[in-house]
């Protein structure tokens, strides 16, 4: 065969050769297939870890337990008791270091949540204590009158 | 056509020694061997969803969001809550706004005013990440980014993923999106760091109502996994094969 027929055929053999004398740099050592099979296990190992590692925000009220014995005390005696602390008082990573107070949610929305009234049959929202937004005191917070670790009691 | 005997001993011998040299290739495994090759883990997490208990407070979506680091004033959301009302007249009105993430408190459906005298029934319903057995999203990954773990969830490597989407249109379920900030896909991993620590998935965690609870399969004394194997569950899209792996009690056919 002639020259000028073969070259740019070397030229596609150097690249591809290049793919994977590059490829042995770039890519981890740690990928590959592992698990079952390649069609749902080809991958790079040291992610599984990196997704472990990620940083856990919601801490639980166990962890609320260790200062706030009253406060976990009162709202578990009450109906609000399934109703996790951070759900109002927001996520506690950073509490109380080097975050003294976390952003306590007393909007009337959240509230509403739950106890807006939405008239649905066989609903457990149904069940629910629950108010029309328009026609109740409208323009104030809830925790003004109903305390919310235990709100069966009113304030004044 | 002639053979002698000693041609036909000679192609005899060498065809056998032809096919025999590649089989010695294969490995025979011991017992013990095979299921670690197959990574037979102790392990498969799955997920019970209650439609009877939710209220749609959507409180699973604002911890949810908080937890991952999803942006919160985005429009996608790693789990979502559906609302449905089904009226009489065998119309079916679906919204979702923000994935729920405000809970429902308007009765406005999409703008449109309905009748509570017309209304049949009305459920909400909590969607998240299947964990499928045959994960669409995985197989059609072209950089392998996205696989499945051997306790069965699938994950999503970040660095890895070159946001092509097409994981996103593969989902039967839509629960992957293009994340704003990293630029990649995502989706529900169950919280994976916190369910390898033993504890619960953030939306489990902050549900009030007990309408989302995490289930081991490969544990029988799970007392979730004693539901989802006793009682009547179903899951979404059992048609499209990918067996997904988050159960429903108390599943409407309008779910689709």
């Amino acid at each position: 065969m002639k020259w000028h027929v073969l070259r740019p055929l070397w030229v596609a053999i150097g690249l591809v050769g290049m793919i994977f004398v590059a490829r042995v740099f770039l890519v981890p050592d740690d990928f590959g297939v592992h698990g079952q099979n390649f069609t749902y296990g080809f991958y790079r190992l040291s992610n599984v870890q990196e997704w472990k590692d990620f940083p856990v925000k919601y801490q639980g009220r166990e962890s609320c337990l260790e200062c706030h014995e009253e406060n976990l005390q009162q709202i578990n005696s009450s109906s609000h008791e399934p109703i996790e602390c951070e759900n109002c008082h927001g996520p506690s990573i950073g509490h109380p270091e080097p975050n003294e107070y976390l952003p306590l949610d007393k909007d009337r929305a959240l509230c509403l949540r739950c106890h807006a009234f939405l008239e649905y049959p066989n609903s457990a929202r149904g069940e629910l204590i629950s108010i029309v937004d328009r026609t109740h005191k409208r323009r104030y917070e809830c925790v003004k009158c109903h305390n919310p670790h235990d709100p069966k009691e009113l304030y004044e | 056509m002639t053979c002698s005997r000693r041609d036909f001993l000679k192609e005899a011998v060498g065809s056998t020694l032809a096919t025999a040299l590649p089989v010695s290739a294969f490995v025979f495994l011991s017992t013990d061997e095979a299921k670690a090759a197959i990574a037979d883990s102790k392990v498969r997490w799955a997920f019970l969803v209650d439609t009877n208990k939710c209220v749609g407070c959507g409180l699973c979506v604002k911890a949810c969001k908080n937890e991952n680091e999803i942006p919160y004033d985005a429009a996608v959301t790693r789990t979502w809550v559906e609302r449905y009302v089904v009226t009489k007249d065998g119309e079916t009105h679906i919204d979702s706004p923000m994935g729920g993430r405000d809970g429902f408190i308007d009765d406005k459906i999409r703008d449109e005013e309905i009748d509570p005298e017309n209304i049949d029934k009305a459920f909400f319903v909590p969607k998240l990440c299947n964990q499928c057995d045959n994960p669409a999203c995985v197989q059609v990954c072209p950089v392998g980014a996205t696989y499945q773990t051997d306790d069965g969830i699938v994950l999503i490597d970040r660095d890895w993923c070159i946001g092509c989407g097409y994981c996103i249109m593969a989902c039967p379920y839509g629960v992957r999106f293009f994340h704003p900030e990293h630029k990649v896909a995502d989706k529900c991993n169950f919280c994976y760091h916190r369910i390898s620590k033993g504890m619960q998935p953030a939306c489990v965690e902050c549900c009030s109502f007990g309408a989302r609870r995490l289930a081991n399969l490969r544990d029988p004394d799970d007392p979730v996994t004693k539901i989802i194997t006793t009682e009547r569950v179903a899951v979404l899209k059992d048609e499209y094969g990918t067996k997904p792996h988050v159960f429903y009690l108390g599943l409407d056919t309008n779910v689709r």
